[in-house]
Order: structure tokens, then C-alpha cells, then sequence
């Protein structure tokens, strides 16, 4: 485990991550797709070897031993998430697959409950798909209608046009803390300030901002925070979904089933409280476990010390890249995390990102599953390097190395 | 780095930069259009089909260099030959690009220039990019109103 004081060791904590010691076509691997998932550190793939060889039973059912202990750990990663975000409460963070699962529940649960006709759901251009569609599936249910904030060139949210469209008839604004596809931070305090006005409540999908910045969601005041296990280091198939207790209570169960009752007869079933009214069915104990591993392993090195870390990077590989005549960068605002998207002149993403895996350098190419951001700045697709706590300067200048290989094979 | 140059030989790097037949064809018989989510790679294709023989063909496309080249290539393969012909030509080529086993000579001869579009069998996640506007050139074919996926 690395340790919270003194200078930022990136050589010890790479030895945290075994899979950063694979070799790859012969070359070391030069990891730079965090955003779409981060690696995990033995931390965390130890902890789930733990709850499988020394703690594993269903949870909250039995009155066995192995029951109470994998119950024991799973309710000490929830309290671990609580503190991650600054929860008042631990009932108010609910285990879900994913960010996906999170913002599909509040706008199923919330959103067919209190959306009517010609009420207005307030999104941005830059929304993951995952924080479009499911308002568009209510949308369609209700009769509320979507309005987008749009951005400039520079990927920076218009703040202005966000204010003019948030009015009376809003009830929803739900936007992303910080962009997959372009870095941009989003001033949330100020979009919930806006919100505020008109009553609107406000789901901000932290995905891609836990991993590299303290959240406190009591400090923001915000409705509804999601996240995903997987980018923050942890396993795949389990997130947070944050809301407020007095919002949470209020709304109807998501799924039906097991563990989410009180109990149940054919004339009327009656739901537990929170947080297992949201929480339908056997959940992801050895996941939600892992995640609390993996709250202490980033909470372990410092938020603050990850952060700027990750700053010097991207600043480094920005200015790199910016040097390179051929590459033109997507997403230029000045608040950014950990995000560096670009297009080489001539040659596409997908070629790029082909040529680039065979020199060892792993980043997503394609639109990032945010096609209206991709059609804001008309382009089809972008190459994205994203970092995370374990990068270097040295892969940085990997991936510049590799982009000159891209030249070679397409120089004309 | 054998295998990189077989994906971007210069025949395809030479069409993916000055594609053959790119645009829009007038008056036409048949069209569709592909896609392919993951990359963002969008193929339009254009057919004027008459006594069974494919007259003209033309394609816009906006993607990769593979799926730019393979849609040239294609262009001048099957234009003027029989639709039974051009379908037969696709049959071969994409059970050629994604069969595990060997290739003999005679196949590779076979394929004509799309012989320098095998580099693909390598790259498993580019096999759609060379594949999709042969999808969409059957769709058309076939009449088909929904676009064309590759997933």
C-alpha cells in the first residue's frame, strides 16, 4: 500500500497494478483508456479473492456465520462509499451495476412518479449516452419534454444558455461533473445554483470525476450523484447511486423482488426501507466489497495527490500533442481532468487507435458513446487518452512516439 | 512490423486516399446505407441495376482507411458484372476474411485486389470495417429499408 504522506511514488504505486507489468506485441503496456476502465490495483483483486476463500454467503438473510460476516463487509463498503461522497447517511448510497443502472433508476423511479406533460428535463450536449437515453425512455412515458445546454468550442458548458433553459417547467437537470469524451469540468455548484431557482432538482453523473477529484455531495447539495466501481479501480458491475434520503423515501421501488420487501402476501406487499427498497435481488457482494477496497486503496494515496498527479500529465500531453502539427485536440476548456481527446489531419480514429495497440498504447477510439458531442465539433470519431493515477510522463511520450509511427505508415 | 504493413499496404492506403467511384449516382435502382456503431464508420451505397447487371455503382463514405479502400475496391470489382456474380464475390471474400484456417494460393488469386485486404484477418476488430460496405451493397440489392449494422 502506498502511503498518503510524502512525495508521489508513481514507480511504487505501478507495482500496486500487476497488469501494468504485461507485455504487450512485445512492448510494455502503455495503459491509457482509464475513462472507458481503470485497471485494479492488488488491493482490490485481493479482496475479492478474500470474500470468496473467507467471508461469501448471501447477505442479509441468513442467520449464519458466513452470512452475518459477507453481510458485515458489504454494509463497511457501503459506509466506505458514504464517506467517499460525504453522505449524510449510508442507507442513502445504493449498490447498483453501474452509473448506467443509477441514472436508469431515478429516471425510472423519480421520473414516472413526478414527471407530467410539458414538464422539462434539462440536459447537456456532451451527456454520455447513458445520461440521454434513459430521460428520453421517461420522456417518451410522461410527456416531459428534453432541452439541451449546448457548448462552446472549446467544450466549455454555456452557462448562460444553461440558465435560460432552466425555468419554471423544469424538474430535472442532470448533467455529467466531468466529460467522457472531452475532459471539461463542469462548474456544477453553479448549475445547482441555477436549478435551485426554479426548484429543479439536479443528478450530476460523477463517473469520470470520482477518480480524480474529492466529491462532496453534502458541500454541493446536489439530488443525485452516480458513479461506476470499474473507472474508480474497483471491479466492474457495481456502482453508487447517491440520493437524498428524503428523495430516495419518497420514490417508488425500481425492481421488484427479494431483499427489496417487507413483507409480502397476494393482496399487498409492503416495501423495506432504504436502502434495500432499491436493492431487488442477491446484489454484487463480492463487487460492493471490492469497491470499498477500492475507496481505500485511492482515498489510501489522497484524492488531492491523484489529482495533481493526473494535472501534470494531461498538461504534459496536451502540450505535446498541441506541438504536433498533424493533431488537432478536441475539448480545449480550461477546467479539464485527465482527458486529452484528438484527431490526426487525414488519417481516422480507428486507424490510429490500430496502429497505436500495436506499439503497446492502449486509448479508445470511436465516439465515446457521446455521438452529440462528436456532431458538435463534426467529427465522426475522436482518439481519446485518458489518465489515471498510475500514468507517466514516460507513456505520454510513448503514445507520441507511437502517433509518429501512424505518420510513417500513412506519410505520404 | 510485418503485420501493420500488411494491414496499410499502399494499394489500400491509395484508394482510402483517392477513392474510386466515391459519390453520389442520380439516377439509381437500389441504395441503402451502413454503419457501424463502435467506430462511428457510415457507408452510403448507390446501385443501378438493370437485366441483372449492375451498370453503375458509386459510395460516400465517411470511416477508416479499410472501410474507405474496400468500398472502392469493391466499386471496381463488381461494377458491370452480374448481381449473382457480385454477391458470390462478397460470399467469397467474407468467408475468406474471417476463417481461422489457411488460405492456398489459388484462393488468394481468386480474390483478385482484394487479396491486400486479408491483413484484416489479423486485426479481428477491423474485419467489419472491411466488410461493411459489402453488407451495404447486398442490402441495397436486397431492398432492405432499415440501415445496415455491423452489430
Amino acid at each position: 500500500m502506498t502511503v498518503a504522506n510524502g512525495a508521489y511514488d508513481v514507480d511504487a504505486i505501478r507495482r500496486d497494478f500487476p497488469i501494468l507489468g504485461e507485455i504487450v506485441y512485445d512492448k510494455p503496456l502503455v495503459y491509457l483508456d482509464n475513462g472507458a476502465s481503470a485497471q485494479k490495483p492488488k488491493a482490490v483483486i485481493d479482496s475479492l479473492s478474500r470474500v470468496y476463500e473467507t467471508e461469501y454467503a448471501n447477505v442479509h438473510r441468513g442467520v449464519h456465520y458466513m452470512s452475518q460476516k459477507a453481510t458485515d463487509a458489504m454494509e463497511g463498503a457501503r459506509e466506505k462509499a458514504r464517506s467517499f461522497i460525504n453522505a449524510e447517511h449510508a442507507h442513502e448510497a445504493i449498490f447498483v451495476r453501474g452509473a448506467t443502472e443509477g441514472i436508469n433508476l431515478v429516471a425510472s423511479s423519480w421520473g414516472r412518479a413526478n414527471l407530467e406533460a410539458g414538464d422539462e428535463i434539462v440536459l447537456s450536449v456532451m451527456e454520455h449516452h447513458s445520461n440521454i437515453v434513459p430521460w428520453q425512455m421517461v420522456a417518451e412515458q410522461t410527456g416531459a419534454e428534453i432541452r439541451v445546454a449546448p457548448i462552446d468550442d472549446e467544450g466549455v458548458l454555456d452557462m448562460g444558455a444553461l440558465e435560460s433553459l432552466i425555468g419554471p417547467r423544469t424538474r430535472m437537470v442532470a448533467i455529467t461533473h466531468v466529460s467522457n469524451a472531452l475532459g471539461t469540468v463542469v462548474p456544477v455548484e453553479d448549475a445547482i445554483r441555477l436549478a435551485r431557482r426554479h426548484g429543479a432538482l439536479v443528478l450530476l453523473d460523477g463517473c469520470q470525476a470520482v477518480p480524480h477529484m474529492a466529491v462532496d455531495v453534502r458541500a454541493l447539495d446536489v439530488d443525485f450523484y452516480v458513479f461506476s466501481g470499474h473507472k474508480l479501480y474497483g471491479p466492474s458491475g457495481i456502482g453508487i447511486l447517491y440520493g437524498k434520503e428524503a428523495l430516495l423515501k419518497a420514490m417508488p421501488p425500481y425492481q421488484g423482488g427479494g431483499e427489496m420487501i417487507e413483507s409480502v402476501t397476494f393482496e399487498k406487499t409492503t416495501y423495506a426501507g432504504l436502502p434495500f427498497k432499491f436493492e431487488a435481488g442477491t446484489p454484487h457482494i463480492a463487487g460492493a466489497i471490492g469497491l470499498g477496497a477500492a475507496i481505500d486503496y485511492v482515498t489510501g494515496i489522497g484524492l488531492d495527490r491523484i489529482g495533481a498527479h493526473e494535472s501534470d500529465i494531461l498538461e504534459y500531453a496536451t502540450a505535446r500533442l498541441g506541438a504536433l502539427n498533424s493533431v488537432r485536440l478536441i475539448g480545449t476548456a480550461p477546467e479539464k481532468a485527465a482527458i486529452v481527446s484528438f484527431n490526426l489531419e487525414d488519417v481516422h480514429p480507428h486507424d490510429v487507435g490500430t496502429i497505436l495497440d500495436r506499439e503497446g498504447v492502449a486509448v479508445r477510439t470511436g465516439h465515446h458513446c457521446a455521438q452529440p458531442v462528436m456532431d458538435r465539433f463534426d467529427v465522426a470519431a475522436t482518439v481519446r487518452a485518458s489518465f489515471g493515477l498510475y500514468n507517466t510522463k514516460q507513456e505520454v511520450d510513448a503514445l507520441v512516439d507511437a502517433l509518429g509511427r501512424v505518420q510513417e505508415i500513412f506519410g505520404r | 512490423m510485418i503485420d501493420l504493413r500488411s494491414l496499410y499496404q499502399d494499394v489500400i492506403l491509395d484508394h482510402s486516399r483517392n477513392p474510386r467511384n466515391s459519390g453520389t449516382l442520380e439516377l439509381h435502382s437500389h441504395e441503402a446505407n451502413g454503419n457501424n456503431p463502435l467506430c462511428g464508420d457510415k457507408v452510403r451505397v448507390y446501385l443501378r441495376v438493370g437485366n441483372g447487371k449492375i451498370d453503375d455503382i458509386r459510395f460516400e463514405a465517411k470511416g477508416c482507411a479499410i472501410s474507405v479502400a474496400s468500398a472502392s475496391m469493391m466499386t471496381e470489382l463488381i461494377k458491370g458484372s452480374e448481381i449473382g456474380n457480385a454477391r458470390a464475390t462478397f460470399e467469397r471474400f467474407h468467408e475468406i476474411v474471417t476463417r481461422k484456417g489457411e488460405i492456398s494460393d489459388d484462393e488468394l488469386e481468386a480474390l483478385d485486389k482484394l487479396a491486400t485486404l486479408i491483413g484484416v484477418r489479423e486485426f479481428p476488430m477491423r474485419v467489419k470495417c472491411a466488410t461493411l460496405p459489402w453488407h451495404t451493397m447486398t442490402a441495397a440489392l436486397d431492398g432492405v429499408a432499415d440501415d445496415v449494422t455491423t452489430e
